[in-house]
Formats: C-alpha cells, structure tokens, sequence
C-alpha cells in the first residue's frame, strides 16, 4: 500500500523525445517504474534512443487506448505545458505529474479552473515539482532513486532539493518512506498540503508524516489547522525561508513575502500551534522526526 | 519584473485606461522643458513633478512636489532630479533620481486604493478596493480588513459589468463618478490579464468633482515566467533598478539575490538555497546572497556563479552546499575547479556534496589540491563556514 502510486501504475511520458523527457523516461525505466508509453505531437511511431521498447504516441488518448496508461508526467517546456496537462485530464487520465518550471500564472489559474470544473477525478501534482515515488515500486519525476527506502513516513514538499535532504536523512536514520510528494513551489498547483496530507491519514502503510513548507502564501497555515482537526499520526515539519527579506523572489515564483503575508515565523508559530515538532534547521528534520518515534 | 509609473501609465492609455496628462523625461532639462506643454495640454498652471524609481513611498520621501506656477514646478525639478531619494522600501542609502514624470495638477474629489493579483486559496485573480487611499495599504489591511473590498475574477468569463457597479456602490460611488468607475474597470482588468501581469496597484485611483476616475498612480509587476510572450517589455528594462550581479546571473540563468551578508552561497535548488541561508544564520553567520544554480546546470554555468559570487568584496567564505538530484556532483565539482583555476581563491571554501556521483566529485575536488574544507553534512558545513568567516578579515 501507498498513495498515489505503485506496482499496478502505468505511465505515459509527454514530451518524451525531448532531452529532459528522455534522460527521465530512462531513469524512470531503471527505477522499475512501467513506463507504458511516449507522447509527443508528430512523433508517433518513432522510436527514441535507449527507450526503443516504449512506443510513442502523438496523442496522450492513443498512449490511453492502445497502452492502458493511468498516470502521465509532463516534461514539455513552459509555453506548452498547460496544453499538455488538460490533453491527459481531458484523456482520462487520474494522476497527472507536471514537472515543467516557469509556467505562466495565467495559463496554470485556466488550468486549474478547469480541472475544478471538468476533471474532478484527475489528481494534478505540480508544476515545478520533483515529481512522487513510492520506493521500491514506482517513480514519477526527477528526484534521485537510490536515497529512497521503502517504509511509513509519509513526505510532502513545496521543495525539491529539500524532499531530497529529508528522504536522504530519513533513510540513513532507518526510517523507510511511503510515498514522498513534492507539490511544487509554484504559487497555482493541483495537489496542496491537505489533499496530500488526506491521502497520507487515510493510507495504512503510512505511520507518520513529514511535510516541508517555506514562504509565502498560507497553505501550511491552513495545513496546521487541517492537522490539528484531523490526523492523528505523529507529524514533523520544516519551513524554508526563515531569514529570506520580504518583497524578494526566493526562486520559486511562489515564494516571497509580500503584503506583510507568508511570513516563516508565522507558518511555524502555526505549526507549533497545532501540536506538530518543527525543526529548527534543515539539518535536523530526519532526528526531528525520529524523536516524535522513539 | 517591474516598471516605472510612467510606464505603467502608458500601458493603461494603451488600454484606454484614464490616466492624468503628462510627460516623462530623462533628464532635468528635458523636464523643464515638459513643464509648459503639460500646462498646456492640461489647460492649468498645477502641474506635479514625481521622481521615477521602482521603490514606493515616493511622496513621503521627497520625491513627489505639486507646483502651482512654472518657476515652482522647474524648482521642483531642480530639487527632486538627481537627489538620492529615501524610502522605506530603498534601504537607508537611498535611490538616485535619473527620472522624472511632470503631471498635470487634478482637482481631487476623493481618494481610493485598487489593487489586483492572485489570491492564491482561490487561484484566481482577484480585485481589492478600497475608501482608504493614499494610505499604506498593508496597515489597513491589518488594522481594518473590513474596509478592503474584494471581487474574484471567473476565468471563464472574465470580469463583468455588474463586479464594476458592484464595486462602485460598495465604494459609495453615486452619479457620473460610478459609471466612470465601471467603465475604468473593464480595460484595467484586460490589461492585467492580456499583459500577465503578477500586481497591479493604483494607489490613490481618484475621483472628479466632474464626475471622472483615473489613475493617479500606476504600480505594475509582470510575471517573468510569462514575459516571453511579451518581448516588446524588454526596452522598459531600467538597469538602474536592478542590482549589476543580478543581472549578470539572469544572463546565465541563475536565480540570484544580493544580501547584507559576507558567507557568499552556492546551493542547487530554491528551497534548499533558502535553508542554507537559514541554517548559516543560525549558527550565528550572515548570507551574502540567495544562489541557486539550478537543476540541470552545466560547469559553465557553476563556473559563473563561483564568479558573481567571488566578485563581492564583502564575501569573506564561501559555502556550496549541493544535494545532486539531477545536477551531478562531479558536474559541481568541475565548475568550482575551473573557476578557481580562472579567477583564484581569495577566502576560505566550505563545500558539502550529497547525492548523484557524490564520490566522483569529492574526488576530483581532492585531487585538484584546491584548499578546501570538506563538510560532512550540511550542520557541520554551516558551522565551518561561519566560523572561516568570523576567522577571515
């Protein structure tokens, strides 16, 4: 058991022919994930170097019918990717991974309008995300494989770099993942902290859980209070962007202090609120959590 | 990225947006001479004469004189043209003055705040409002959050004639002035949208005893993830807001903001790069700046950044801290080497590597006998750099 992806995942990867999409693809395939299928327009029938055994496609709809594709990882560049992510919603698609970075706003507050409206059941996770892996089973994005372990935290993160810090400490402290989450540090995405934190209370191989949040905007504010209603695990948290100036882009689009709003000290001052160990540094989230354990 | 008012304003006439007469000038000379053709075109003496810097609180700092006859307004000019103009939001060493927007003098009837941007729990554009204007907006906002009106924008159908009266009525707008409001909101908001813009501020939107509404301020950011579909905003560049090493990282793609601090920081991701600043401070040192190399960056691109970063006098040790997903270790430790080889090492180097080739990278670092303090993990990084900091003089 896991979230959002395992053993029975078939996954379908736009922009496939692309540098990025076939270095991941490959990556993917060695992890063990079942990449099922290629998609870019004007490639189908084509084969890609070192992905021969995976056909492509020009239309996500033919990697659904011909492949039985049920996830899609979305690698095409920022001025098609909102194209891309409602072509797989509009396919059928339940889970939709979009790792592409720098996503016009405008085009991702259509895109979200849209899913709300149309695609109720298609769970988007991005854009600007490291992507989601159940260890041992199946990776969708970009992060490094082999710091994973398989176990029972549960990890959500607006950070790539940072799920990685954590997965990597975790599992040199022992403590194995379910499934780790990136969310991306966009300020309009699918999946936010609740959804994710949902799956994880709910998920039976999931015991604990840890998420990493940094500045800007409130959704770890109204995460704290979700938690505070409704999990029971034991949960963990780090907040980037403790000392970041206000007005400045911390590089992610979404993250800056702006009209005295999306301050860390305030997200912690919630968290803490809400009965959740914060760490003070990112060098101690895995012993944070592994303190809450004992 | 952000422009001038006076660009601001030509977007808005642009749009058919009203906004005040008025001409801008790039030079005192050019702005004397501005004076009488605003009278002019204006049909009355007062004219404004606003400094052109991206910092708000102008007006409280100097920057902003209302003249009622011409020699006032060219005093005024001679005044403000040049001066180092202080804001809350410039920092205590100021802005110079190389800018100037000569306005014709409105006789105001009242003063409001519009302002529009994503309201993030909603994900849509949303329209705040406000009787309040002229004032510091973020203190109404705290102190009377009722006063501030808002209206989300449908994505579907845009904003609507109704959301403007709607608006206009909660404002107590009555007559000719609530009809000019809702006339002035349908343009505004195309060009928000049409020009991606992030914020989008008129602080005060004001009102006519003859019953007009204009834009008396114009504060406009735009999304630089969207600016590619906007080319033509590149020329409305002003060099002279952005920092000269910012601008240099932008040329290699790399995320970079200068800070008060001398530990210089090398980090691969935003979230990670902002910690690193976090966990530096806290083990008692300051940041020189927020670097972040990027995912997929080549040694070109490492190389670039070693240099921007060793260029600041004020770095007295550098910290890289990498966690190699997709970048590489070997692909750091490659850049770092080479921008030694080509610029030396004058302050002390912390690097902590974790992840893809980590043992390749360490390494060749090793082996290019460059003086470096190698970290075991990030804490002990951290603690090594500031402590080589308060060392170095």
């Amino acid at each position: 058991m896991s979230v959002l992806v395992g053993y029975n995942t078939r996954l379908v990867v736009t922009g496939m022919s692309g540098s990025a999409g076939a270095f991941h693809a490959k990556q993917m395939v060695e992890y063990g994930t079942n990449v099922v299928a290629g998609v870019t327009p004007g490639k189908g029938g084509a084969k890609v170097a070192g992905l021969e055994q995976v056909p492509m496609f020009d239309t996500v709809e033919e990697a659904v019918c011909h492949r039985g594709a049920n996830a899609a990882v979305v690698y095409v560049p920022p001025p098609f990717a909102a194209d891309s992510i409602l072509e797989c919603a509009a396919a059928g698609i339940p889970l939709v991974v979009a790792i592409t970075e720098g996503i016009p706003v405008r085009d991702m507050v259509r895109v979200k309008y849209v899913l709300e409206r149309d695609y109720k059941d298609t769970v988007l996770i991005g854009p600007n995300c490291p992507g989601v892996i159940t260890p041992g089973q199946c990776k969708i994005g970009i992060m490094p494989g082999y710091i994973h372990k398989a176990g029972g935290v549960g990890v959500v993160s607006r950070s790539g770099t940072l799920t990685y810090e954590i997965v990597h400490q975790l599992t040199a402290l022992g403590l194995g993942q379910s499934t780790a989450i990136g969310i991306g540090g966009d300020p309009v995405k699918g999946t936010d902290f609740i959804d994710a934190l949902k799956w994880f209370n709910e998920d039976p191989s999931t015991s604990s859980i840890f998420m990493i949040g940094e500045i800007g905007g409130d959704s770890e504010e109204r995460a704290a209070q979700f938690i505070k209603d409704n999990v029971k695990k034991p949960v963990g948290a780090f907040i980037g962007g403790q000392t970041a100036p206000p007005g400045k882009r911390m590089g992610h689009a979404g993250a800056i202090i702006s009209g005295g709003k999306g301050a860390a000290s305030d997200k912690i001052a919630a968290l803490k609120e809400a009965g959740i160990s914060v760490s003070p540094t990112p060098a101690e989230m895995g012993t944070t959590l592994a303190k809450l354990l004992a | 990225m952000k422009i001038h008012e006076y660009q601001g304003k030509q977007l808005f006439q642009k749009y058919g947006v009203p906004v005040p007469i008025g001409i801008p000038a790039m030079s005192a000379e050019d702005a004397i001479a501005a004076i009488p053709k605003v009278q002019q075109q204006a049909g009355t003496d007062v004219v404004v004469v606003k400094a052109q810097i991206h910092a708000g609180g102008r007006g409280k700092g100097g920057g902003v004189k209302v003249a009622k006859t011409k020699a006032d307004a060219e005093a005024a000019v001679k005044q403000i043209f040049g001066m180092q103009l202080v804001t809350h939001q410039t920092g205590p060493e100021g802005k110079k003055v190389q800018r100037l927007l000569v306005e014709q003098g409105l006789a105001i009837d009242h003063e409001y705040y519009l302002g529009m941007l994503l309201d993030r729990a909603t994900g849509r554009v949303t329209v705040m409002a406000s009787t309040e204007g002229g004032m510091d907006i973020e203190e109404v906002a705290a102190k009377h959050p009722e006063k501030i009106l808002k209206e989300a924008i449908d994505p579907a159908t845009g904003w609507q004639p109704w959301q403007g009266r709607k608006l206009a009525k909660a404002l107590g707008l009555a007559g000719a002035q609530a009809t000019s409001f809702a006339k002035f909101m349908g343009p505004l908001v195309r060009c928000y949208d049409e020009m991606d813009c992030s914020l989008l501020e008129i602080n005060p939107l004001i009102t006519t005893k003859d019953g007009k509404v204009l834009a008396l301020d114009a504060k406009i950011n735009f999304d630089d993830n969207a600016l590619y579909r906007h080319p033509e905003l590149e020329e409305w560049r002003d060099p002279n807001e952005e920092d000269a090493a910012e601008l240099e990282a932008k040329k290699y793609d790399l995320s970079y903001i200068q800070l008060d601090g001398n530990i210089g920081c090398m980090v691969n991701g935003a979230g990670l790069a902002m910690s690193t600043m976090d966990i530096i401070n806290y083990y008692g040192g300051s940041p020189a700046n927020f670097l972040d190399v990027g995912g997929g960056a080549t040694a070109e691109k490492v190389t670039a950044a070693f240099k921007i970063i060793t260029h600041s006098p004020a770095v007295k040790a550098i910290f890289v801290n990498i966690f190699g997903g997709i970048m590489k270790c070997d692909t750091i430790a490659a850049g770092v080497i080479q921008a030694v080889k080509e610029v030396g090492l004058k302050v002390p180097l912390v690097v902590r590597l974790e992840g893809t080739n980590v043992e390749l990278g360490k390494k060749m670092l090793a082996e290019s006998k460059l003086n470096i303090v190698a970290a075991a993990d990030m804490a002990d990084g951290a603690r090594k750099v500031v402590e080589a900091a308060k060392g170095a003089k």
